[in-house]
């Protein structure tokens, strides 16, 4: 199925990546992900591992390193609060650059930068070479329950809708002169998000509506059910399985 | 005179707050008619809408679709005959792909495989928007989208397309467009709209409700024609419109 430029978070294209199942890439990225979390972070090996073959899916993705890069950025939050593990980690302290840094927290840090970053670089593989409404159908096909993919649906689908809403109510107001500069100017702000959530409430009852009026009684069909086969499995598991053994040879050893 | 399609009497409805809306509204419509329900704001068309396919229950009164009364016992069937296309179509169309919310219907009522996928296309095609199938809704232009959300309820394929103001916000394109469409379309139609050249263009037969009840029923341009009857339901023509000046041959026929 072709999607065209379809998401914001899909990148086009006709790679091996993209072909593969939907459900079939989710399996291999929740294991993926469970390998690699489950190494223990002083095998710095096995982490070099993992993120050349996040990076070989990437290219085999015909993704652009930059693009990824620019995607990582999301998860910034969460590696900038690492970095302040070593600063208030207990324990034994060395030496580093002349602060002196906990040695535990360091450990900590990494593992936490290490196996977040790996984590996510495949989650946006995942996502730049799957369309959306795949995924969707991919997370039914998995037997997720239909009211979580439907709220998901909606979201992605209304996400867009809200948005225009929210920018269309601030260009009115800065139309009328508001230009808030301190907190206590925030009262019309706030105001707006309130009339936007009640114009959503109202919208959710019409797309109700809609929705009954088309025979709707409380389950969205099933649209889809692309099949894989043993050629799909075998190439999306080779990823996590390599993980995974490297995984488990560290703790063996 | 052959059965009608859609048969409403003395439909009466009231919101909770106890303001009445549908005051004893009545008409029927014959298989094939295209009928414009015209009126003011706050007439109650839209809530008369509602009551076609059981997504509000009347105070007294009652619906009959093609000899079968709304009920809960018939509302699924119901809702497969009366096909209601909103006025926003981002209200209609909730799915992530055009190609989705299309055999949302259809899908509802057990079609699957090979048949729905050719109802998917026929109504695409209906409405001259083949291409867009794998395309998400939010991506296409209001005038495309208003196009998918009829193909929506066309997949279906319901005896009676209703439409909630079907011109509005469109562009002069877009509107032609639609009206192109909807003018090649054999199905009975039930038509609410503001827009009375629209109205005249594509019904023959108009109704007017006012406070709750039709309160004229006739040829489009009759009605339209009538000045006083316009003026007392706050019917105004644009600027410069006169259906007097519109040649018959330009007219919708009606079918029988």
């Amino acid at each position: 199925m072709s999607v065209g430029h379809a998401h914001a978070l899909f990148v086009h294209g006709h790679s091996r990546v993209h072909r593969l199942p939907a459900h079939v890439k989710l399996v291999a990225l929740v294991v993926f992900v469970v390998a690699v979390v489950a190494t223990p972070r002083e095998m710095v090996g096995a982490f070099a591992l993992d993120a050349g073959l996040v990076s070989g899916a990437a290219a085999a993705a015909h993704l652009r390193p930059r693009s990824v890069a620019r995607r990582m950025l999301i998860g910034a939050p969460v590696l900038a609060g690492a970095l302040l593990m070593p600063v208030v980690g207990a324990g034994a302290r060395v030496d580093v650059g002349g602060l002196w840094l906990s040695l535990d927290g360091l450990w900590g840090a990494w593992s936490v930068i290490a196996k977040g970053t790996i984590s996510l670089a495949a989650s946006i593989v995942v996502t730049a070479a799957t369309p959306v409404p795949e995924l969707l159908a991919g997370l039914t096909i998995l037997r997720v329950p239909a009211v979580v993919t439907a709220i998901a649906g909606f979201m992605v689908r209304y996400l867009e809708v809200i948005a225009g809403e929210l920018r269309r109510t601030r260009v009115a107001m800065a139309s009328r002169g508001y230009q808030p500069t301190f907190a206590w100017q925030v009262g019309p702000i706030a105001a707006s998000v309130g009339a936007l959530f009640i114009r959503s409430h109202e919208r959710g009852e019409r797309v109700y509506d809609a929705m009954v009026s088309r025979g709707y009684q409380g389950r969205l069909p099933q649209l889809s059910a692309s099949g894989a086969s043993t050629r799909d499995w075998v190439c999306a598991l080779a990823m996590p399985v390599c993980a995974a053994a490297a995984a488990t040879l560290a703790v063996i050893r | 005179m052959s059965a009608p399609a859609l048969e409403v009497r003395g439909l009466e409805y009231a919101y909770p707050d106890g303001t009445a809306v549908l005051r004893g509204a009545d008409f029927h419509i014959h298989p094939g008619e295209r009928v414009a329900l015209l009126g003011p704001n706050g007439a109650g068309k839209t809530t008369l809408v509602l009551h076609l396919n059981g997504i509000l229950t009347p105070d007294a009164g009652n619906v009959t679709v093609a000899g079968l009364p709304v009920q809960p016992s018939t509302v699924k069937e119901i809702r497969r005959r009366v096909g209601i296309v909103f006025q926003d179509p981002d209200d209609q169309l909730f799915m992530t792909t055009v190609r989705r919310d299309v055999a949302f219907g259809p899908a509802n009522y057990g079609v699957t495989g090979a048949e729905l996928e050719r109802r998917v296309v026929e109504a695409l095609a209906d409405v001259g928007m083949e291409g867009v199938a794998d395309r998400p809704p939010h991506h296409l232009s209001f005038g495309e989208r208003r196009r998918v959300a009829v193909a929506t309820v066309l997949a279906m394929q319901p005896e009676i397309l209703v439409l909630d103001e079907p011109s509005s916000n469109m562009d002069p394109a877009s509107r032609r467009e639609l009206a192109d469409v909807l003018a090649g379309l054999e199905i009975t139609l039930l038509m609410i709209t503001h827009d009375l050249p629209y109205a005249l263009e594509l019904c023959p037969r108009a109704m007017i409700m006012n406070h709750g009840r039709i309160v004229a029923d006739g040829p489009t341009a009759e009605l339209l024609a009538d000045r006083e009857l316009m003026s007392a339901n706050r019917l105004e023509l644009p600027l410069g419109f006169d259906p007097a000046l519109v040649r018959p041959a330009d007219l919708p026929r009606s079918p029988r």
